[in-house]
């Protein structure tokens, strides 16, 4: 049990964890949606870039980009069918809607699970690396894969970063995560923002479901852990904060890998859910958020 | 007026013509399954069932009264399985169920069957407890059949084959257990921890594992630290994420023991053939004649599922002509006669000469193993296939591992 193995393991889950919260939060950010078939959506994507690169002969490269369009088609279709309609309908009252869209967004991950499980049976699938295969780091014997993953989610984390921070574009998303009501008063349509917000996140979930199919395996049944890990790092780090959740991130992978190494791996996930406790007491606005 | 009276008239004639078959035919005997559909082993249960149901009707059914299979899903759930069974006795009126490969849903099933006077048999779990209540509390629990091996059989049947393949072998004289923490693993471990060194390979670590793991690779990492020559498993709930992960990191140690998941022919495919090298346990194999039914089933099963049976179809197939002899036997299908009649079972199935313990026999009604009974397969995948290894009487394989995989020290 060598530091390096917990320094290399920790940072290969916690990279995948950041990459598979940021689309929750920068949603919920932005659109005030707590997108609850957020696990259900990288599911979809895990289990279409298995179908696509193993029963359709697509190779692990087409396999992996089928299972990110997938991821998209998805998120969009979440949009358009269940939140967009409960934003503007005039039957539900203003104060109850988000309410609305948790239950919607949770009924609808209940049935892309289940269509999941229908089509493609409940059992786990993994994914094809994208490079197979292990390396030697300092006498540790890595998994290429688990390094592809680490340094995809960064990349994509770093492009978000750069879209939000030097973009145009990213500056309205980061407005309307601010003060919508002024942006709406600049001439900026809402909707427009909320669209393509959901189209970034679909793009991030894609990704995030077929690293993790990649890393771990996926099965529908894992639909309602992925999005309760996904809130969890979110609260943790605070609420709509993208910093605070790439901080969360990687205090639950080495907290958990730690644990798992020098405890015992069958109470992995426990001291994460005491120190989530333990935030939500003394700090509820989480590590870094501002609300 | 006029529209309720032709509404009456055609209730009426709809009443007529539900209850017309009744009368006229015998009676079905109803059989009622209880399984994960979703699941590929799951849905072995009904599928096999099925088939079996449909060939003795064919045949004229028993004395002339046909099967009739209702499946329900259990989604994996003992709540939705008790909700199934009782549904079963009451609105489907069942002679017998079929019920489940996971031994906690199957002991949530017992107390059931025993106080709706409704036999059961389980297909596919394991748990000691099934079968030891059965003894322990006879009068109360004689409904419940366990048409399983019992958890201690399996972990001797993979101790006998050890013994042979592993120590015989490969000179193998350590070993790790790793074993998911469920009910059907808490007697497979203990057994382990017993015959292995009987056997000759020391035990050197003991690690049961959350069911609920994903990352295996600390496991992975701290089993290959304790430098065993071997790991025994003893996996079902997990099995994908740990044999992808196994390949992916290439851990060094040859996986050898019980990983239901690996008897489905999907898992090739599941696991984008990392399953490459595992060696696991099995009552039966699509191309090995335990019997000669075994490879007629298998056949057939395949031809009209497309998929090839996992373990508990095997099983299934056997017991719904178990049920129909003991039936034919008791000449009713009063629960307590059908009870008696299912005792006297001495039959050839698919998977081995299938017959219960007696009531004084520590695991009551559970199948009878060993010499002349059943003794259980070991598989390998190899290239995609499911091989056998063991024993070396019906084996169609040598056994070999991946080139990362370092046995014998």
């Amino acid at each position: 049990m060598r530091p390096l193995q917990i320094v290399i393991d920790g940072f290969a889950i916690s990279s995948l964890y950041a990459m598979g919260a940021i689309g929750f939060t920068l949603i919920f950010g932005v659109s005030g949606v707590l997108n609850l078939s957020h696990g259900a959506i990288m599911v979809v994507a895990a289990v279409v870039a298995w179908a696509a690169a193993g029963s359709f002969g697509a190779g692990p490269y087409l396999g992996a980009l089928a299972g990110v369009v997938a991821g998209f088609v998805t998120a969009l279709a979440t949009y358009f069918i269940v939140v967009r309609p409960i934003q503007t309908s005039r039957a539900i009252p203003r104060e109850e809607k988000e309410i609305f869209v948790l239950t919607g967004t949770l009924l609808w991950g209940i049935m892309l699970q289940e269509a999941v499980a229908h089509f493609f049976t409940s059992n786990p699938k993994t994914v094809l690396p994208l490079i197979a295969g292990v390396i030697d780091i300092a006498g540790e014997r890595t998994s290429i894969n688990k390094l592809v993953t680490a340094a995809i989610s960064l990349a994509a984390i770093g492009l978000l970063w750069l879209l939000v921070n030097r973009t145009r574009r990213g500056k309205v998303l980061l407005a309307a995560s601010i003060n919508p009501r002024g942006l709406t008063l600049l001439g900026f349509e809402l909707s427009g923002v909320y669209l393509q917000v959901w189209a970034i996140y679909g793009v991030l979930a894609g990704i995030a479901g077929v690293l993790l199919g990649a890393f771990l395996g996926v099965s529908s049944d894992n639909v309602g852990q992925l999005t309760a890990s996904a809130f969890s790092i979110v609260v943790l780090g605070g609420l709509g904060s993208v910093t605070g959740s790439l901080a969360a991130a990687y205090v639950v992978g080495y907290l958990e890998t730690l644990t798992a190494y020098l405890i015992a791996p069958s109470i992995r996930t426990v001291p994460v859910l005491l120190l989530l406790v333990l935030v939500v007491y003394v700090r509820p606005q989480g590590l870094l958020g501002r609300r | 007026m006029i529209q309720d009276r032709a509404t009456l008239l055609a209730a009426a004639a709809m009443a007529l013509s539900l209850a017309a078959p009744a009368s006229q035919a015998a009676e079905p005997i109803k059989i009622v399954v209880i399984a994960e559909a979703s699941a590929i082993a799951g849905v072995a249960i009904p599928n096999a069932a099925k088939l079996a149901a449909d060939e003795i009707n064919k045949a004229g059914g028993v004395d002339g009264r046909m099967i009739e299979i209702v499946d329900y899903d259990d989604h994996n759930s003992a709540a939705d399985g008790v909700r199934a069974f009782q549904r079963a006795a009451s609105q489907d009126k069942a002679h017998f169920v079929i019920a489940s490969y996971v031994s906690e849903v199957v002991l949530a099933l017992e107390p059931w069957a025993a106080r709706l006077k409704l036999p059961m048999i389980t297909p596919g779990a394991a748990s000691n407890d099934i079968s030891m209540r059965v003894h322990d509390e006879y009068e109360k629990n004689k409904y419940t059949f366990h048409g399983y091996l019992t958890s201690t059989a399996i972990a001797d049947s993979v101790c006998d084959g050890a013994k042979d393949l592993l120590v015989k072998g490969l000179k193998v004289k350590t070993a790790v257990v790793m074993s998911e923490d469920a009910a059907w693993t808490i007697p497979l471990d203990a057994q382990y921890l017993e015959c292995l060194p009987k056997i000759g390979i020391k035990v050197i670590d003991h690690i049961r594992l959350s069911p609920d793991t994903t990352d295996f690779t600390p496991i992975f990492n701290k089993i290959e630290g304790q430098k065993p020559d071997i790991m025994i498993t003893g996996i079902s709930h997990v099995g994908v994420q740990p044999t992808v992960q196994w390949a992916n990191q290439q851990v060094p140690l040859a996986m050898f023991g019980v990983s239901s998941q690996a008897t489905s022919s999907t898992f090739w495919k599941d696991t984008n053939g990392a399953t490459e090298g595992v060696v696991f346990q099995a009552a039966a194999a699509p191309d090995v004649a335990v019997t000669a039914k075994t490879i007629p089933y298998s056949q057939a099963y395949q031809a009209r599922y497309g998929i090839s049976s996992a373990y508990c179809g095997y099983t299934t197939y056997d017991e719904v002509y178990m049920i129909a002899a003991a039936v034919k036997r008791a000449g009713s299908t009063d629960p307590d006669k059908l009870v008696e009649a299912m005792e006297k079972t001495d039959y050839v199935g698919t998977i081995g000469r299938i017959a219960f313990y007696g009531k004084d026999e520590k695991f009551t009604h559970a199948i009878k193993t060993g010499p002349g009974f059943v003794t259980g397969l070991m598989l390998q995948w190899q290239k995609g296939r499911q091989v056998t290894v063991w024993p070396t009487e019906v084996a169609n394989a040598k056994m070999t591992f991946p080139s990362f995989v370092k046995v014998s020290n």
